[in-house]
């Protein structure tokens, strides 16, 4: 089996090819996926090789993105919108939830949109506002959409290619501070087999407590399960991936044999899915518990100017720190 | 119902046919069938463009009968949900011309994206209409095949449809289905107050942008709830598609066959990969927005009673009178016909079961969800559990 070490960037580029080489209906479109890329250049090259009937610079305009997709749906086609920035998604808010999400619903099944909705998503890079923002409550809230988020290279790859194999309409949230990442990516691995699209993993086994997170925050958690492994704390890492779904399966199991969880994530607590998740736990594993779930989160505030975002975004102390709350009960 | 080409007539058959710009008292009104019934037989567009029809007198009865049983189908919903049966009902009264004109001018291979009022054209892509009273009856959310019958589901969000209409006709064009005498085309319906929003202009935009084959097709029926034209616009709405690039033209709304004339044209010149254009339907709207509001609050009566004499069914009956294409017996046949399917209607509308409980949680995904399915299982445990109690 081929083996590659590719950015996550560059995984959800040759994921983009495959799904283009494999499926003629599916098209990409987005502000600036042409010539250019795309602003992080994930789209890289695609237009020079499928043409711009695959790959369609729209214009700027975002419900125009989601919308004619739509459109492009009904008639048959895969349509993978690239959102540019995650604060950008909110003119095509009414055009995802009220429309992506429930034609199917409306429809009685006979309307499928097998949309893709590609957002770069999270803070850390130091861009200026609405740049860097955790949408991902807002589209978990709403049935018919699934959400989900990439934290790997690998992951990037397979999952970019089964959300775009999916009848479902997908908001597919990639982690803009781990576009540079490598890791090792199994090119010709079949898709679904090891993970299906839908799956929560198990990133780092542990035995004495269990953090959960998604996106930007795994490799974050990792971090910090490495660091409390030198003091003699081994944490168990759970990578979410589908965020609606959630998965909870796999984190049932973890939690009832740790006693003990730690939700991190980059987006506000208030209401946010570390609430969900902590919700669910203390109904489904209360008697395994030895303290409450705990949420490591961004702060209730607007996402901030970037030289405090460092203070805002959850980090290995903030997590550890947490870690040690739980064990202090 | 086959119909002759725009632009071949055969001219001068019956009435004293004239041709000129524009229409009496509004040379921006394209107009072949005057409110006093009589015909004119072509007339210039601002673009240039002449419009004209040429029916055979069954297809001229044909235009007249669809008329009578639209509206009496619309009576009939008004009166079910005055009585209870519906939730709510927007009544098409007053633009039947505009509806009929349009959807008769659809070949069977294009696509229509309606909003909520669009029943006209539903009853003319050969939709049973029983089925938008089930969306308002609250027992389904439209209940047709959206592919089947080319009529996509109605739009509730305003404007929403123009751009899944847009796409649509983009991928129309990506196919090749363009640029032949049989090519596709698509066409999206929407109201005055829609102009205002953004996701119509964004339409607009792509549709020009990639040369989609759409016919923007606008219903000024002249207000928006209570909101009249003039909160939207401040120029003729057809105006506007000069810029963004593609024609625009204002039509008698009223008039179903200056309407289907500037239809089957744009829908043709977009089938032969001529893009996109704009139609204004002129008309108004003679009841309320919905059933919930009370137009006497925002409408003055001389208002409504200037466009009470241009009623689109009044002119086509005086037109066919006047020609002697149809008589006596021929209204007597259409009258007793609407009241039959009006009857027939009701008596199906009240038989319309609820739902079963279940099927809330069905087709929320193609693929299912294991959480949903979780809770569709807790809910049927539920109600399982009241069996054989006093509930």
């Amino acid at each position: 089996m081929a083996t590659e070490t590719l950015t996550l960037g560059k995984a959800l580029n040759v994921g983009l090819r495959k799904a283009l080489e494999n499926d003629p209906k599916v098209v990409i479109m987005g502000e600036d996926v042409g010539k250019l890329g795309g602003v992080f250049r994930i789209t890289d090259g695609l237009q020079k090789d499928f043409g711009d009937q695959r790959v369609i610079d729209t214009p700027l305009a975002e419900s125009g993105i989601i919308g004619t997709a739509i459109g492009l749906a009904i008639r048959g086609y895969r349509p993978v919108c690239e959102i540019q920035f995650d604060g950008f998604v909110y003119p095509a808010y009414d055009q995802i939830v009220s429309q992506v999400a429930k034609m199917h619903y409306r429809s009685r099944g006979k309307l499928r949109i097998p949309m893709v909705i590609r957002i770069p998503f999270g803070g850390g890079i130091g861009a200026v506002e609405h740049h860097s923002e955790s949408p991902e409550a807002y589209f978990a809230h709403t049935a018919g959409l699934k959400v989900v988020s990439c934290s790997n290279p690998q992951d990037a790859y397979a999952m970019i290619q089964q959300a775009i194999a999916s009848d479902d309409p997908i908001v597919f949230l990639e982690p803009k501070r781990r576009y540079w990442e490598k890791g090792p990516v199994e090119v010709d691995a079949p898709l679904g087999d090891a993970y299906p699209l839908h799956a929560a993993r198990v990133a780092r086994p542990g035995t004495d407590a269990t953090l959960l997170a998604y996106g930007p925050m795994v490799r974050t958690c990792l971090d910090a399960a490495t660091a409390a492994a030198e003091d003699g704390r081994e944490l168990e890492v759970i990578d979410l991936r589908t965020l609606s779904p959630l998965d909870l399966g796999v984190v049932y199991e973890s939690v009832r044999r740790t006693g003990r969880a730690v939700v991190v994530h980059e987006a506000p607590s208030n209401v946010g899915l570390g609430a969900e998740i902590a919700a669910r736990i203390t109904e489904e594993c209360f008697y395994s518990l030895e303290s409450p779930v705990l949420r490591v989160t961004g702060y209730d505030t607007p996402y901030p100017a970037a030289r405090v975002e460092e203070e805002y975004l959850p980090d290995l102390d903030r997590v550890l720190d947490a870690v040690d709350r739980t064990f202090g009960w | 119902m086959a119909k002759g080409d725009p632009g071949v007539t055969r001219g001068g058959r019956r009435a004293a046919p004239r041709s000129r710009k524009g229409a009496t008292g509004d040379p921006e009104l394209v107009q072949l069938l005057t409110p006093e019934g009589e015909r004119i037989d072509s007339v210039t567009g601002p673009d240039g463009t002449e419009y004209r029809v040429d029916f055979t007198d069954e297809e001229y009865r044909g235009l007249y009968r669809d008329l009578v049983l639209v509206r009496k189908l619309d009576a009939e919903a008004t009166a079910l949900q005055r009585q209870g049966e519906l939730g709510i009902w927007a009544s098409l009264l007053g633009q039947e011309a505009a509806q009929v004109g349009s959807g008769r001018a659809l070949r069977t291979q294009d696509m229509a994206f309606p909003t909520y009022r669009e029943h006209g054209v539903l009853y003319c892509r050969g939709i049973d209409p029983i089925m938008p009273l089930g969306l308002f009856r609250g027992v389904d959310q439209g209940g047709w095949d959206p592919n089947e019958f080319k009529f996509n589901m109605y739009t509730i969000v305003i404007g929403a449809q123009t751009l899944h209409a847009t796409g649509y006709a983009m991928g129309v064009a990506m196919d090749g289905k363009t640029g032949t005498d049989d090519g596709e085309a698509v066409i999206a319906y929407f109201g005055d107050g829609a102009t205002s929003q953004g996701d119509v202009n964004e339409s607009f935009v792509w549709a020009g942008v990639f040369n989609a084959p759409l016919v923007f097709f606008c219903q000024n029926n002249q207000y928006a709830i209570s909101e009249p034209l003039e909160r939207q616009t401040r120029i003729p709405l057809y105006q506007r598609a000069a810029g963004f690039g593609f024609p625009g033209v204002r039509v008698d709304g009223n008039d179903v066959l200056a309407t289907y004339a500037v239809t089957r044209q744009a829908l043709d010149n977009a089938r032969h990969g001529q893009g996109p254009s704009l139609i204004e339907a002129y008309t108004y709207r003679m009841g309320a927005h919905t059933t919930s509001d009370d137009p006497t609050r925002y409408r003055i009566a001389s208002e409504v009673e200037a466009w009470q004499a241009k009623d689109p069914i009044a002119r086509m009956k005086a037109f066919l009178e006047k020609q002697q294409i149809a008589d006596a017996d021929f209204f007597a046949d259409v009258d007793e016909q609407a009241k039959r399917e009006s009857v027939h209607l009701r008596e199906r509308v009240l038989a319309m079961p609820n739902p079963e409980p279940t099927t809330l949680f069905d087709h929320v995904y193609p693929n299912g969800s294991p959480l949903l399915d979780e809770q569709r299982e807790q809910f049927s445990k539920y109600l399982e559990s009241f069996e054989g109690s006093a509930h």
